[in-house]
Formats: structure tokens, sequence, C-alpha cells
């Protein structure tokens, strides 16, 4: 597994153009800021927007469980809490990605 | 998925995504690797490749965003080839801060894009190689390929590289000798960045101290000229990435480079030399496959494990397995 970490402070267009140069298999964003009910939706908009309907977009930070539901219902597909361990992220993205791309 | 012809006619039209992946498919040599250097490569060999490579820390990323930067604003379509080391244990990579260039992260003439030296098939070098093939192809002006210049690995990446920059910094002190000989000598462009730091003019004397040791150059070293006849020495320059000072010195240097290189046949004999290293190895490749192909994998295993027990040795096993 390969991990391209961006910095920190960038805007939805800057990890959509990322994603798209890297060929990413799918898309991980950490969020403490509050931000999230308008960062999720933006990427996931740009993302449909460039066709990378392959791709994998997740999350995790500070977000409220109902929050978490609705962004969901944006194509983030999984939200980890704080505290959810690198063992439990990790199978899931090998599991999500390998369903992704292949279907 | 698409096929691979659609993927060139929307990466040649400039689709970022199709790009990219056109990028994979030549890094992991996909099937589909062949067909696209088959339409592709006649297309290449009009990009400018910059090797920046030096210890770790010393400013690599900074100096190669504002090389970009001044690139682009020359009008060059630009690439950059970020290399990072892969972890030998788990073969997984965290691909280190994409370059800083946050200004011109939506500008459709750059593209950045980041490679592990994993264990490709053939090494981090070809990979290397044919991804500067690809954006060469597509029209990029000005590839730049950033790797940590620690070791024989980095030394082979380096070589798809036109000019060589080795990046060092002050304060190295007697840790300037952890450059090892051998980069240095490919270097084509000393650079000390960091001068904004004390001590860059010790960096400076102990780097033309080194350069005098080696075994490159002619009179022209003594006289301390750049370039005489079919010789060219590397200039020694200073920069501060940080307070983009001396970039345009640096570029200079290396637009002075390309001419010697390609005035004095250098150019030549670096683009055949990497060329007969991607058809050997591609020949060898095939040859091993002909051969395992023929005999089964099988067979070839019997013997290696007859090696291993020492009933037989390496060379008996091929000559072997050749007349089998
Ligand atoms: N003072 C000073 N600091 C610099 C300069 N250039 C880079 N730095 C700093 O040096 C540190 C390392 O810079 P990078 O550009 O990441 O160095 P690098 O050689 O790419 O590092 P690796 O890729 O990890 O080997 C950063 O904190 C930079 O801000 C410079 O010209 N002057
Ligand atoms: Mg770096």
């Amino acid at each position: 597994m390969e991990v391209i970490y961006t910095g920190v402070h960038q805007t939805p267009e800057q990890v959509v153009e990322t994603a798209l140069q890297e060929d990413a298999d799918a898309i991980g964003v950490s969020l403490l800021s509050g931000a999230h009910n308008y960062v999720f939706p933006r990427i996931a908009e740009l993302m449909k927007e460039k066709g990378m309907d392959d791709v994998l977009l997740f999350g995790g930070g500070i977000i409220p469980e109902e929050d978490a539901e609705r962004l969901k219902e944006h194509g983030v597909e999984r939200v980890f809490q704080p505290g959810a361990s690198l063992e439990e992220i990790v199978t899931y993205l090998r599991d999500a990605v390998a369903q992704k791309r292949g279907g | 998925m698409s096929s691979a012809s659609d993927l060139l006619e929307r990466a040649r039209s400039g689709n970022t995504r199709s790009i990219a992946r056109l990028l994979t498919i030549v890094e992991n040599d996909e099937p589909d690797a062949a067909e696209v250097m088959r339409e592709l490569y006649p297309l290449t060999g009009t990009a400018r490749v910059v090797g920046v490579t030096g210890p770790p820390g010393g400013g690599k990323s900074t100096l190669v965003s504002r090389l970009a930067g001044a690139y682009r604003d020359r009008g060059d379509r630009v690439a950059v080839v970020a290399i990072d080391p892969s972890s030998p244990f788990t073969g997984g990579a965290i691909l280190g801060d994409r370059i800083r260039m946050r200004e011109r992260f939506l500008d459709q003439g750059l593209f950045i894009r980041s490679m592990a030296s994993r264990g490709h098939s053939g090494g981090v070098a070809r990979a290397t190689m044919r991804v500067v093939h690809i954006l060469d192809a597509l029209g990029v002006g000005t590839v730049l390929v950033e790797t940590v210049g620690v070791g024989q690995e980095e030394v082979e990446v380096v070589r798809v590289a036109d000019t060589v920059c080795l990046v060092t910094v002050p304060g190295l002190g007697d840790d300037i000798q952890a450059i090892k000989a051998g980069v240095l000598e490919i270097a084509d462009v000393l650079v000390v960045n960091k001068a904004d730091r004390p001590g860059a003019d010790e960096a400076v004397r102990d780097l033309a101290m080194m350069q005098s040791l080696g075994t490159r150059g002619g009179s022209g070293r003594q006289r301390g000229l750049e370039r005489e006849g079919s010789q060219w020495r590397a200039p020694i320059l200073r920069t501060s990435a940080f307070e983009n000072t001396g970039i345009a010195e640096l570029m200079a240097a290396i637009a002075r480079h390309g001419e010697w290189a390609r005035e004095s046949g250098e150019q030549d004999r670096r683009r055949r030399d990497a060329a007969r290293a991607e058809v050997e190895t591609l020949l060898r490749e095939a040859l091993v496959k002909q051969v395992t192909d023929r005999i089964g994998p099988a067979a070839v295993d019997a013997a290696i494990a007859r090696v291993a027990a020492r009933e037989l040795d390496p060379y008996a096993a091929v000559e072997g397995l050749l007349g089998a």
C-alpha cells in the first residue's frame, strides 16, 4: 500500500487534483475542523465531475454520528471515529478498494 | 476499464485522469504497457529531463518546486516525478509531502507524480524511465526527477536525466563524505542549497576540493573552466530555495550543461546508454520467459532445487536448462 500525503490545509479542489494525477485508488480525508459538511460533499461532487466513480472516498475525524450518516448519502463510504485502530482502517481499505476497482 | 487506445486518445487531449492511468500502466509494467509504449515512444525525445538528487532533507523538494515554478513561468509544460523509498519490510510507502506548490496546484501545465522505489520488476530506475517517456511523448517540455541520493539505486535513477543536479547544504562538515564519490561523479551541476545559512562558503570549498580529487576533467579544471573541449566540469552554485535566490543561475547552469551535452555528443551517448539498458533488460526478461515457456516452470524449479541441494552447480543448471 502506498500513501501519498498531501500536507495539511488542502482545498477540495487540490485534494481531487492530486488524487487524479497520482491515479489514487482511494481518497482519505481527516478533518477535525468541523468543516466536514462542506468538504466531503464538495470532494464527492468534484470526483463525480471528473468521472472518478471507481475511486473510494472515506474519512475520519471528529464527526457526529448523524453527520456521518448523511455524508454516506454523499458518497463518503466510511467515516472512522477517533480511536479507530490502524488495523481496522487498513483491513477496510483493502476490501473496499478491491470491491471498487473490481466492480 | 477503458482500452489502451481510448486512454491514449484522452491523454493526448490533456485529460489528467487518462495521463495518470497511462503512467500507472507503465510504472507497473501492466499488460497494456507494450501497446502504450508502441504508440507513444515515437513521440519522445524532446523533453529536457533534469535530475535532482542529494542527501535527505537538503531541500530537494523545495528547490524542485522553485524550479518547476520558474520553468512554468517560461511557458514550459512541466512535470515533477518525486521518488520516495519504500519500506523494505512491508513494501509499502508513505510518499512524503507532495511538493509544496499550493499556488500552482490547479495549473494544468504542471503535473506532479509520486513514485515509490518499490520492487518494480527491473527496479525503480526502469519504471522512472518509462514514466518519463510517457510525459515526454505527451508534450511535457521539462521533467524534474527528484530522488534521495544515497546509494546505487538512486544513482541508477538519475541516469534518465539529461542533466543531474546534486543538492547539498552548508554545515555537513565531514559528513560531506557521505556523498559517495559515485554520486559526486554523476553530478553535472553542484548545488549548495540553504545558502541563507552560515557555512555556505565552506561547503562550496569542500565540494571544489572533492571535485579536484576526482578523476574527471582535463586541463580546464585547473583554470576553473566549466567546459573545455569534450570535458565538463560541474559548476558549484548557491541557492536558497527558501528565499528563492539563485534559481535563475541554476536554470542557466542547467541550460549551459544541456547545450554542452548536445554539442559534445554527451547527450547522444547518455541516451544510447539508457536505450541499451532498457532493451537489454527487456531482452533478458523475454529470453527467460521464452525458455520457461518452452521447458515449463517445473523444470526450472527442479533445477533450482538441485542447485540448492548442492547436487548441481548453477552453471551446469543453466547449461542443462538451455539444452533441454
Ligand atoms: N533555511 C533553508 N531551509 C530550507 C531551504 N530549502 C529547504 N529548506 C527546508 O529544509 C527542509 C527539507 O526540505 P525538503 O525540500 O523537504 O528537502 P528534501 O531534500 O526534499 O527532503 P527529502 O525528500 O525528505 O530527502 C524543509 O523544512 C524546508 O523548508 C533553504 O534554502 N533554506
Ligand atoms: Mg523531498
